[in-house]
């Protein structure tokens, strides 16, 4: 149905026009000149600025260590969203069939989503720490991430996992409650047994969430634990941990070299406008919760 | 529901040892703010609180300046995300109750910025705040990050839903948009808006890239690049964790509180509407 409208020619401007220049001066117009810079070099002695064309896109994509930190990328963003889901899932299902406590387990189980990748990388890199980490010493097999690269991997992969368990569970228990009983009770009926009633009827219709949830990761594991990675392992071991956004800050502020940087944030920016087409195109309706 | 109690005892009993695994790293990190250096490397590992937390804690708390970063994030976030909530109510309002003419442009452009994260601008958005003298200010960490696709997103769809004799009657009454706004519809949307405020300040609180680059100054710092500052980099000397966790404790403090605080909203005004 379509909403009451005022008659006033003035006031709608007035009202949306803070946001519009604020999205205009700090998001748009850098958004373009990200784009601009990306096909210009700077020279390091005189400063100014040359174009170059697809240069440093080109140089990107031939250079090993860029494509690691893709490679990083994808690892990681694969393994919280992967393993996160599942995770969050299962623990969903058991305290949906609990009966009683919901709000309890709710509770109890989505306050991590409060905390930082900060917060939570400092915390892992102490209980997974080598040499007198609580997590270390029980486990059965060695592992290191100050010189192992595949276990730095791990390390990262658990805190930012464990930091968004709060957020999919919030999500997979509402979906959840809103799944027929009826439906469950009359597969039941029809000798239907528990694993068939998850795989057949609950999974299936839970996939709207799941479609939500896992564009929410991967925007998460690409954009937002930049802090994770600074707090705990810089990109190392020998840039075993270093994802795209930390290498675009890296050559942006540290090795200064502004057009290669601004280059990496436009690929970056193709990854989110692909993630996001994606949550639009099968979820109409929804939007970036975070 | 055919379920024997043995069946529901041990789900109950997974679910509590889940619970317990979940919560550990944040109990054990706890423990180490409260004992001593000697104790963090004790085997076998200490697993209730110490005596040493007064100690560990006025140590951290003078070693990074620790009550100014806390100022600083706590002006940030609060900003932020009223800012955010501010802008987006009066958008919302203005795309859903007025028609003019460049509605669908504003609506499209302010969804645009979904795509536009930090990262994907971050050298040019840098640039801008710098050639407005805004390094090291509050403007400067602010002001880029309070528009807010999300909430105008949100807000247009709780704002839609509003049953239309409630515009019309404030009319009848006298009252113009205005006070239709403030007295009636933000009212109705408060529960929705509560929510908002969960997930901007949690999000504006755990900031991180921005407020790095933004600011050289330690004083202008936000307590989430203090852990980083606290924890010694290289060298030979054993981190004193004991005195790192007491920073981690109270960075996390205040989105905890407000997540405990404002659970039911969020999940109420957040995650049902999503159904």
């Amino acid at each position: 149905m379509e909403q009451y409208k005022f008659k006033s020619k003035k006031l709608p401007y007035l009202l949306s026009i803070p946001q519009f220049i604020i999205v205009t001066i700090f998001i748009l117009y850098p958004t373009y000149k990200s784009l601009e810079l990306s096909l210009f070099t700077t020279s390091i002695f005189g400063g100014n600025k040359v174009f170059v064309g697809l240069q440093n896109f080109n140089d990107l994509f031939s250079s090993p260590d860029y494509l690691k930190t893709v490679v990083v990328s994808l690892i990681f963003a694969g393994g919280v969203t992967i393993i996160g889901l599942a995770l969050s899932l299962l623990i969903s299902v058991l305290i949906n069939n609990a009966l009683k406590g919901l709000t309890i387990y709710r509770t109890a189980f989505i306050w991590p989503y409060a905390l930082s990748p900060a917060v939570a990388g400092a915390i892992w890199m102490f209980i997974m720490h080598p040499s007198y980490g609580i997590l270390t010493s029980i486990l059965p097999f060695e592992l290191n991430w100050i010189l192992n690269g595949n276990h730095a991997l791990i390390l990262i992969i658990s805190a930012a996992t464990w930091r968004m368990l709060g957020y999919n569970i919030a999500f997979y228990l509402a979906g959840l409650q809103s799944v027929p009983v009826s439906l469950r009770e009359a597969a039941a009926l029809d000798g239907a047994s528990g694993f068939q009633k998850f795989f057949r009827i609950t999974f299936p219709l839970l996939t709207p969430t799941t479609f939500f949830l896992l564009t929410m990761n991967l925007v998460y594991s690409f954009f937002r634990t930049f802090g994770l990675i600074h707090t705990v392992t810089k990109g190392g071991p020998s840039g075993m941990t270093e994802i795209m956004v930390y290498k675009t800050y890296k050559d942006g502020f540290i090795n200064l070299v502004p057009g290669l940087s601004a280059a990496q944030s436009v690929i970056l920016l193709a990854i989110v406008i692909g993630i996001i087409s994606f949550q639009f195109k099968y979820l109409e309706r929804k939007v970036h919760y975070a | 529901m055919h379920k024997t109690k043995f069946q529901s005892f041990l789900n109950h009993l997974l679910l509590i040892v889940l619970v317990i695994i979940v919560i550990f790293p944040v109990y054990y990190a706890f423990v180490i703010s409260s004992i001593s250096f000697k104790e963090v490397f004790s085997m076998p590992p200490k697993l209730l609180p110490g005596t040493n937390l007064m100690a560990n804690y006025s140590h951290a708390w003078n070693s990074v300046n620790l009550g100014r970063l806390l100022i600083n994030s706590l002006i940030f976030a609060l900003f932020t995300t009223f800012g955010k909530i501010f802008l987006s109510i009066l958008t919302s309002f203005a795309i859903v109750y007025f028609d003019f003419r460049f509605k669908n442009f504003i609506f499209f452009i302010t969804l645009l910025t979904l795509m536009m994260p930090v990262p994907v601008r971050i050298m040019s958005t840098y640039e801008v705040v710098s050639s407005f003298g805004w390094i090291n200010s509050y403007q400067g960490l602010i002001f880029p990050m309070i528009a807010s696709a999300t909430g105008t997103f949100l807000l247009r769809q709780i704002f839609m839903s509003v049953p239309r004799e409630l515009a019309e009657a404030t009319i009848v009454d006298g009252g113009g948009p205005l006070t239709f706004l403030f007295k009636v519809l933000i009212p109705i949307a408060k529960t929705n808006i509560a929510a908002l405020f969960v997930i901007l300040f949690i999000w504006a609180w755990n900031q991180y890239l921005w407020p790095l680059i933004i600011t050289t100054n330690p004083n202008m710092n936000v307590v989430q690049l203090g852990i980083e500052a606290v924890i010694p980099k290289g060298g030979t000397a054993l981190p004193k964790w004991n005195q790192i966790m007491p920073v981690v404790i109270f960075t996390m403090i205040p989105p905890l509180g407000v997540i405990l605080y404002l659970q039911r909203s969020f999940v109420q005004g957040l995650i049902e509407p999503e159904k």
